[in-house]
């Protein structure tokens, strides 16, 4: 009974292991900060490296949900309120890429910039 | 309250669209419509759930349960598009010959039809989480919610209109050449979903090949747009797909279309190929 515990445990940890070890098998990754207040995106412009895998922790400080869009990044994710969330983005070329709020489309926009 | 609607329209016309190709796809088909309820009142609730356990969804399988969730969802209703298109290639023919027949229930092509319900289901629950996190949002702002919640409300009447026209659009095509319509549609729309489904595996990073930008047509028509959305459905358009979802439609297609050759080529060869 133990053992058959013990091999049930192991096959609900072994994706989150696996995944966990493939996130940091990126030997250089940049980590971008956002929050949501007021239906607007603080900062409206954050900078990562061009060619690097980058992370970007998205906080939801409004009461309401809000959905992270992005057509340049292909990003759609739902965060809820008072919510966060992790976006992994591919390694990028230079450039500026527009993300914004699906759900307040008209306050909430920033640009990722490459460099 | 117009910008709210707008929201929850551009939400809705997908799954509109794909009631609408449903309806039409099963018409005539005793106890289709009650299936086809079934499949959105089974798709509302579960978007209702969704919604409730968003932040839990978000953070499952380290972060990525919101993806898998939506890929899963799309995955199912690819399979179950190309199962039914497979069936019919089977069996459609007696059943378009039947058509004046009260009820072309045969037994067998119940399953099929109950396929099509898991699609609408699929195709509620998926834009209707989002329709009702954007409600909900709405409701909890306090800021002049009746307004924009009546403007939502309004949106998703709109999306249900999209069913109805989609439907009497289909319906005038005469019965003999209509399921061939409604097979065609389906062939596209699964190509499109499961396009859609691998860019969820890849925002994921579960798919990490091909993730460069194949082209970009969103100067000339942007995906976001109402004809933009409508193709989108309808033929999977994006203005910015990965590789891999190019890659990954042209797959679907073709397989959807040579299995669906083998199932009806299958049914000539037994016997009793009835004449046109």
């Amino acid at each position: 009974m133990k053992a058959m515990q013990r091999v049930c445990l192991g096959v609900l940890l072994a994706p989150g292991v696996w995944f966990g070890f493939q996130a940091s098998a990126f030997a250089q990754e940049a980590t971008v900060n956002l929050s949501i207040k007021d239906h607007r995106f603080q900062p409206s412009e954050v900078r990562a490296p061009a060619n690097t895998p980058i992370t970007i922790l998205v906080r939801n400080l409004d009461p309401t949900p809000e959905e992270f869009e992005s057509k340049t990044l292909r990003v759609e994710k739902i965060i809820a309120g008072g919510g966060s969330t992790t976006l992994r983005i591919r390694p990028l070329g230079a450039g500026r890429y527009r993300f914004f709020g699906d759900y307040h489309e008209d306050t909430a926009e920033g640009y990722l910039v490459i460099e | 309250m117009i910008g709210a609607l707008l929201i929850v329209f551009r939400e809705v016309i997908e799954a509109g669209l794909i009631v609408g190709i449903v309806l039409a796809a099963t018409r005539g088909v005793r106890g289709s419509r009650l299936w086809i309820s079934a499949g959105i009142a089974a798709g509302v609730v579960g978007a209702a759930l969704a919604a409730v356990f968003a932040q839990a969804l978000t953070e499952a399988v380290a972060g990525r349960g919101q993806e898998l969730f939506n890929a899963g969802v799309l995955a199912i209703a690819v399979l179950m598009l190309a199962w039914h298109n497979i069936w019919m290639a089977r069996h459609g023919r007696e059943l378009a010959m039947n058509l004046a027949e009260a009820g072309r229930s045969a037994a067998a092509g119940k399953t099929s039809f109950v396929a099509l319900a898991v699609v609408v289901a699929a195709a509620v629950l998926r834009e209707g989480s989002e329709v009702a996190l954007f409600l909900y949002g709405i409701l909890v702002s306090g800021e002049t919610p009746w307004n924009l919640f009546a403007g939502g409300m309004s949106g998703l009447a709109l999306g249900a209109l999209v069913s109805v026209a989609t439907f009497y659009g289909l319906v005038t095509i005469p019965p003999r050449h209509l399921f061939a319509v409604t097979s065609t549609l389906i062939v596209f729309l699964a190509a499109g979903l499961a396009a859609q489904c691998v860019g969820f595996l890849q925002q994921g990073f579960i798919v990490t090949s091909l993730s460069q930008t194949a082209w970009d047509s969103s100067a000339i028509l942007p995906d976001g747009s109402l004809i933009g959305r409508v193709l989108h459905t309808l033929i999977g358009y994006t203005d910015q797909p990965s590789q891999m979802q190019v890659l990954v439609y042209f797959i679907t297609l073709v397989a959807i279309v040579l299995a669906t050759k083998l199932a009806s080529s299958h049914r000539t060869s037994q016997a009793h190929a009835p004449a046109e």
